[in-house]
């Protein structure tokens, strides 16, 4: 299976019931397949006539209670903020998978990381924060759905899956792990969702709030949230920390290639670690902490397929208590294990 | 002694917001009472617009979901996609279904969706200020047409629902007037006519409902009516479209 298939089968199987999406390269095998598997499981697909239409429609689809996705690829995505920002003020769950491709502007449809900033900082108006996993193999593609979806729905906030067109291309082996999840389509498990007002008081799923200080205790209720969700939800893979002198952070497809770099100069005897972020957002700024804490003089090297937007994440978890070396290509271009091995050598 | 008339079930006992003259609580009203005679109150799910009306779920007593500008009638297929079994309308202005949110008007329209919809054209926007809306008329003076609105620069007034009405997705498209009492009848049986179809299954029902807006036509309510009978609505014929 391609990466794409995988997340799409993989949101299948975690209960999502509505999935709505416009085509963009390099995400179109996720639609072809939902197209399919969701009129075979008897959910609902629709192809929009545009992302500003998928994004609305999921938010629609989320209000009644149902787990709902939409996928596209950056500029499609930069569409879709507006709705990101009405789903996270009207605190509705929803996944939204990116598969970046190369910016700004049209670009190309190469692979890219450079939407790690419209990803992790909010990307549409107002103060806010979608929580954003970012899978490294096909596998953990597949695996991420349920763990979205879960955290969509305990947080009441949209979840971003951030890859790229390479995971999203790639076939690998896959094995259909975690058990299938029904959706819950018509019971109203969700007690603020709009189901028709029988029996109970009737639901309004909004996020306007006109009068005096109303909005300003939405926004404090929602940073209360942020930061349970920074305290509870860091993820991360870690490689050869234990001694490592220089840690090479990463995520996505390019800790693949970082990866392969730190065990070939495990070979040339120079300690090299890993960090993978697995959550953008939050940051898991507690293991950068840590080892720069516990250990003098460690060196960092972050490395991106863009010119420097997760670094300033590591410079900001670090708060300066260790240097912090980059290495990175955009437009398309990725750096190569040959590229980070000579950085690191070039180092020291 | 028998009640005959009384608050609607659906309505809330609040005064509202909008301006002397204006529509919109007329129309809010009516749909409550529509709601209520055809038992459906609790099966309702309302969608509200950005624009005047964007609190109508502030005065109705029945779920509502608010849309983004435009996007009333995208959320509105989800709703109904995924509960079928409830009745979901969408309250609109002309901005919202007529500008900003014309490929979802036309979309939704074009598949069918079985939907009622509640468009007010009141050929202003309200919300912000009076500004130009794709309803204004030929010659109407709002706050970014001061000199009357000249087809050379901004062109014509959108006819929607003319447009709408050459969809094969669109089974039921009537523009009414709340002009005057009879207009208001008129008015009830069109929306009553909407939210039937939807729970007969007919398919896609638009009402188009001619509305005053004094406030940004600059003038007193009375002298808003007899513009909307002597010229809005030659521009806006009444009757069943499709």
């Amino acid at each position: 299976m391609t990466g794409n298939e995988a997340m799409a089968e993989g949101a299948i199987m975690a209960g999502c019931y509505f999935y709505a999406g416009y085509p963009i390269t390099p995400q179109n095998e996720i639609p072809a397949y939902m197209s399919r598997r969701m009129s075979e499981e008897n959910r609902i697909f629709i192809q929009a006539e545009s992302e500003l239409a998928a994004i609305n429609m999921v938010f629609g689809a989320a209000a009644t209670g149902v787990r709902a996705m939409t996928s596209s690829s950056s500029p499609g995505i930069s569409l879709k903020q507006e709705g990101i920002s009405y789903l996270a003020g009207a605190e509705l769950p929803a996944v939204i998978i990116n598969v970046m491709r190369a910016g700004p502007g049209l670009g190309n449809i190469w692979p890219s990381q450079s939407d790690y900033f419209q990803a992790t900082k909010g990307g549409g108006h107002g103060d806010y924060h979608p929580i954003v996993l970012s899978p490294s193999s096909v596998q953990e593609a597949f695996d991420s759905m349920p763990l979205a979806f879960d955290l969509a729905d305990k947080y009441r906030n949209p979840v971003i899956i951030l890859t790229d067109g390479i995971l999203g291309q790639m076939m690998e082996p896959l094995i259909l792990s975690h058990k299938a999840t029904k959706p819950q389509s018509h019971k109203p498990i969700k007690p603020w969702a709009v189901t028709g007002c029988k029996n109970r008081k009737r639901n309004i799923v909004k996020s306007f709030y006109l009068k005096e200080g109303d909005l300003e205790e939405l926004n404090l209720r929602l940073q209360k949230k942020y930061k349970t969700i920074q305290e509870k939800e860091g993820r991360f893979e870690g490689l050869f920390l234990d001694d490592a002198k220089i840690i090479l952070v990463a995520y996505g497809t390019m800790a693949r290639v970082v990866k392969s770099a730190v065990r070939a100069l495990r070979e040339m005897n120079i300690k090299a670690g890993m960090i993978r972020p697995i959550t953008l957002w939050p940051f898991p700024n507690n293991i950068f902490r840590r080892l720069a804490i516990g250990h003098k003089r460690l060196v960092f090297l972050v490395i991106e397929m863009s010119y420097g937007q997760m670094i300033e994440d590591v410079k900001l978890a670090l708060n300066c208590r260790a240097p912090v070396e980059f290495l990175g290509r955009s437009g398309g271009g990725v750096p190569t294990e040959e590229d980070i091995i000579n950085k690191v050598t070039k180092h020291g | 002694m028998d009640k005959v008339f009384s608050r609607p079930e659906s309505l809330q006992d609040i005064p509202t917001h909008y301006c002397p003259g204006c529509g919109h609580g007329i129309a809010h009203r009516i749909i409550a009472e529509v709601v209520d005679e055809l038992k459906i109150r609790e099966k309702v799910i309302g969608v509200t617009p950005i624009g005047c009306a964007v609190v109508a779920y502030d005065y109705w007593d029945f779920d509502c979901c608010e849309a983004s500008h435009g996007r009333a009638l995208a959320v509105a297929t989800a709703i109904k996609r995924t509960r079928p079994e409830n009745i979901v309308f969408t309250y609109q202005g002309d901005g919202d279904l007529a500008a900003i949110g014309t490929n979802e008007t036309i979309h939704a329209a074009n598949r069918g969706e079985n939907l009622s919809v509640v468009f007010i054209n009141n050929a202003v926007y309200g919300m912000t200020g009076g500004q130009m809306a794709p309803t204004t008329l030929l010659g109407q003076k709002t706050a970014t047409t001061p000199f009357g609105r000249d087809y050379k620069n901004a062109g014509f007034p959108l006819k929607i629902s003319e447009m709408l009405s050459l969809l094969a997705g669109v089974k039921y498209i009537e523009r009414v007037s709340l002009d005057s009492p009879q207009g208001v009848i008129q008015t009830k049986r069109a929306i009553r006519e909407a939210f039937k179809n939807q729970v007969e299954g007919v398919g896609f029902s638009l009402v188009e409902i001619l509305s005053a807006c004094p406030t940004y036509w600059n003038m007193a309510p009375k002298e808003a009516l007899g513009w909307m009978r002597n010229v809005m609505k030659k521009e806006f014929p009444l009757g069943r479209i499709k």
